[in-house]
Order: C-alpha cells, then structure tokens, then sequence
C-alpha cells in the first residue's frame, strides 16, 4: 500500500526520506525562532518601559512596578562560576581516574555508577537534602567566621550546583581522556615517563578541548538550573555583599514569581529576565565553542 | 669476542599464562644493526619490548629471566632490577605507526624525553639538542623554519624521523625500532634505512622486521624467530648465504612468513 502510494506521488523512497528529514529540519529551526520570537513578543512590555536599563537596575519591586535584574544576573553567574570553580579539581581527578587509572574492573564500574547516579538526583530532592543537610554545616562555618548564619546564600547554592554539574564535565572529561591514542602513551613511557608524568604533560593536554567542551556544557546547566537552587539561595532581591550572603538567581526569581505576577508589567518583566537568561546561556554557548574551536587547533 | 651491549639470559615473557618468548639467550653487539626477523606472532616484538620494559605496561604480562645492560666493562645495568624509567631512558624506542605528541610543536617533540622527565635544559642546550638530533635523521633543513610548528603536520615519513629524532635526544645507548617502515611509502622507507644505517655510529639498533629485504639490506647481524623461540643467530651473510636451520631457510625463501 505505502509503496504503491509513493510510486504514485512519483517519489523515490530515496527523495521520501530525505524530504521527511528537511521537514524536520526545518520544523526544529521554526521551533526554535518561534520560541524566540514569542518570548520577546512577551517581554515587550517591560522592555519598552526599562529598556537596557533593567540590565543596570539593582531594584525589583513589585508594588511600585519597578523591575531591575541586575542583582539576578549577577547571582545567576556568581553562582555558576563559583560552583564551576569547587567542581573543577573534582572533575579533572574523575577524568584521570575513570580515564586511565581505572578504565575497568569492579572500582571503575562502582564509580562509575555513583556518578551516574548523582546526575539522576532529581533536583527538588537535592535541594531538599542540601536545605537539611548543607545549610547547618554552611552555618555552622558562618557562626566560627562570626558572618550573620543565614546558612542559606550564594556559596550554598553554588556548593548543591558544584555537585550537581560534577557528573557532566567529570564524565565528559573521562570519554576524552579515554580518546588519547595508546601510541601516545607507549611513546611517553618509551622515553622514560612515569605514569604521573604521561598523564600530565601528554594524556591531558591531549583531552585538553574535551575536557573544557565538559565544562563549558556543565556551566550551561548550572546557569539554568532552578529547583534546588531556588531553595538554598535565600531568594534575597539585593545585591548580594559577599559569597555568604543570601541572593537570586533569575530561575530562581522565575520560579518563584510567576504564580503572583498579576500586573502585565510584573509578568512581561518575568518573561524579560527570561529573555535575559537565555541569551547569557546562549552566549556562554557561543563563547565555549569558540574555545574549543582555538584549542583543537 | 666483539664488544656486547645487551645481553639476555633464559629470557621468556608472556601474557596471561600464554607464554610468547621461550628461553631466549641473545647478545647484541655494540654499534652494529641487529635485526630480528621472524613469521608475525613469533615473539619478535614482545621480545624487544623486554629490553626496556614496555612489556610490562600490558596487563598481565610477565617476565622470567635476566636483561642485562652493559654500558661499558664496568657499568653493567640489571634492567629487572633498577627503575623502569631509568632503563627506558638508555634503551630507546621507535614504532611501527609514527606517534609524534600531537599538542607539541616539532621542537618540544625532539626534547619531550626532557619535558617528559621534567629535566629542566637552558634554551641553549635544547637548541643545541634539537639541532643536533634532527641533523641526524636528516631532517633539519626540511623543518627549520618551522620549528614551533606541529610535528602531526610533516609527512609520515618525517614524522618517524622526527620520532627517531626524539629517541636519539636522550643520548639512548641502544634504540629499538619496532617495524619502523611498516606504515610507510617505499620511498620514505628506503631513507629511513638509509639513516638507520648511518646512525649505526652513534648508536646500537635493535630492529624488528618481518621483511627478510630489509634485514639482509641493513643488518650486520640477524635472529630468527619462529613460534617464541630464537631459532638461528649470527652475522647476516652468514645467516642468508649458509642458514643451518630448516626454518630459517623456508623463511628466507618465503615458504613461511
């Protein structure tokens, strides 16, 4: 039937097939400017009252309709950055680990697991653990440094992402480091390395773009992230004063937010903030491809 | 008796019970080429991957026997007993596919044995090393001006020049090449012979072929392998004019291989 039917059209199953995936094609691009297109549309509202100037306002206050994200964004990346700089060694000492020490064998495999596993915590459950778990020990530390004990703030926020991302650029870093040619590695044995000596100045600068493509992918994720860090971060709207104290990020404000922004200026400057954030995403995106495409060469 | 520089006893290797070199008693003589030849699987490889250790890097690869280094008649080296590391620095090592370190420039690959080894040099005496090792495999005039360029952008051939180039930086008292031509063109084959044979001066080789051309071309002296064993040993003429094995015969005369 379905052969008689495209005999008909006079298609070959060929042309059928490519045609079904330039359709697709084609749909996901429309998709994608149409989402685009939509949230812009949304935040019109908001835009043509604060323009490029709810970038550098510090003020969000729903009663007198004054929107400002700049203390969201700089949350936002604060966090990111902070969480990306704990995970960092963390990450590396996975990728040497899983990538070379133990590609196989009962220790590779529970590790291997484990990180799984964290990558699979729903993050309302993270969240919750880290409100229970992370936020006494976060103030227990503030208590010793004599800092007002919120417990909860930016450096608890980072801290939940720090672990969260872990598993991305960790196993991302691992594939890479796997990909490093054995020749490679007989060749630096051959002239007298150390193992240690081999991972170091051959195996890793060799995974080297792998391992930042990790990073760069898990610094997408935090920056997007919501759940568990809406419940760690204090949902302060100020700026916040140092890496203990309470701040927002702008899913976190989004998330947050929504259900009570009944003012067509309150909703149009949340679908502003979210704007916001999926140009940064898309910058960051753009930037870490950029470093990638420098360090292949 | 010539001047011995490595000298095996009772040697034999295997990996995971599956034994791959059966008692092996060899000597190789100082500043000549040796060539090992044999059918592929006949131990040829594992056998000189026991001279410097890199045997071992296989998991469950073990070795019995004694490989002794004789740098000269006072200095001789247990290489079973002393650090891995030490004896792959004296005992170099080149193979089949060129493996130049892709993330350095073809200057830090001739010095990577230093880098490698955090051997600190001054610019002057890396210079002097660069020069001096890429002179010797002939290809200094053909990159010098692009020194700091990749080493993966040469040609294959250059590639496993410059790769000898970077056994020969570490002042090594033998090198080891591994089918050094197999992955080449005839042409680049026929120059790193050429240059095999040179650095005979400066250097004892050790290479592994299963190309009874090459071996009788280059070598000075010649072993047969077949199934693990060291079937037949000596001078090349000798070997290929007057083989006194069977098995060697049928190999020289391709009945085997």
């Amino acid at each position: 039937m379905a052969n008689q039917f495209i005999k008909k059209l006079g298609l070959s199953k060929d042309t059928l097939f490519n045609l079904i995936l330039t359709i697709s094609a084609v749909l996901l691009i429309i998709l994608g400017v149409g989402f685009f297109l939509s949230l812009f549309n949304a935040s019109l509202v908001s835009l043509k009252k604060f323009g490029l100037s709810f970038f550098a306002k510090a003020e969000w206050d729903p009663v007198q309709e004054e929107f400002g994200a700049l203390p969201f964004i700089y949350g936002t990346l604060l966090t990111s950055f902070i969480a990306l700089a704990i995970s960092l060694p963390f990450s590396i000492a996975i990728s040497i680990v899983l990538g070379e020490y133990f590609q196989k064998g009962f220790f590779a495999e529970v590790l291997r697991y484990l990180t799984e596993l964290i990558a699979g915590v729903p993050s309302v459950v993270l969240g919750f653990w880290g409100l229970f778990f992370l936020v006494p020990i976060v103030r227990e530390v503030e208590m010793k440094f004599e800092i007002p004990p919120y417990g909860v703030g930016i450096l608890t926020a980072s801290l939940i992402l720090a672990f969260m991302i872990l598993p991305y650029s960790g196993s991302i870093g691992k594939d890479a480091m796997r990909l490093v040619p054995n020749e490679l590695k007989e060749a630096a044995y051959a002239l007298g390395a150390t193992r240690w000596e081999m991972i170091k100045k051959v195996m890793l600068p060799y995974a080297r773009s792998g391992i930042t493509a990790g990073i760069i992918l898990s610094l997408g994720r935090a920056l997007g992230e919501t759940m568990a860090v809406t419940m760690v971060i204090g949902n302060y709207h100020g700026i916040p004063e140092n890496i203990f104290s309470p701040g927002n990020t702008i899913a976190s404000v989004i998330a947050n937010e929504f259900t009570e922004a009944t003012g067509e200026v309150y909703l149009s400057s949340l679908m502003y903030l979210g704007l916001t954030l999926f140009i940064i995403t898309t910058v960051v995106n753009l930037i870490g491809r950029f470093i990638l495409k420098k360090l292949q060469h | 008796m010539s001047d011995i520089v490595l000298k095996t006893e009772n040697l034999t290797a295997s990996y995971d019970e599956h034994i791959v070199v059966k008692n092996v008693n060899l000597s190789i003589i100082r500043n000549k080429i040796t060539a090992i030849m044999g059918p592929s699987g006949c131990g040829k490889t594992t056998l000189i991957r026991c001279f410097n250790r890199m045997h071992e890097l296989s998991p469950k690869a073990k070795v019995e026997g004694k490989v002794l280094l004789i740098e000269n008649s006072n200095e001789i080296i247990d290489v079973y007993s002393v650090d891995p590391m030490l004896v792959r620095r004296k005992i170099g090592m080149v193979f089949q596919k060129p493996n130049p370190f892709p993330t350095m420039s073809i200057y830090e690959n001739v010095i990577a044995g230093y880098i490698l080894n955090g051997i600190k040099l001054k610019k002057s005496e890396a210079d002097e090393i660069v020069e001096e090792s890429l002179k010797k495999v002939s290809l200094w005039d053909e990159v010098k001006d692009r020194l700091r360029k990749k080493g993966t952008f040469l040609s294959g051939g250059q590639q496993q020049r410059l790769c000898i180039a970077r056994a020969l930086a570490m002042k090594p008292d033998i090198i080891l090449l591994d089918e050094p031509t197999s992955a080449l063109d005839p042409v680049a084959t026929a120059k790193i012979e050429e240059l095999i044979e040179q650095l005979k001066d400066t250097v004892t080789i050790v290479i592994v072929t299963h190309n009874v051309g090459q071996a009788g071309r280059i070598s000075d002296y010649v072993a047969f392998m077949y199934l693990g064993e060291l079937v037949e040993y000596g001078p090349t003429d000798v070997i290929f004019t007057r083989p006194s094995h069977e098995k060697t015969e049928e190999f020289l005369t391709g009945k085997i291989g």
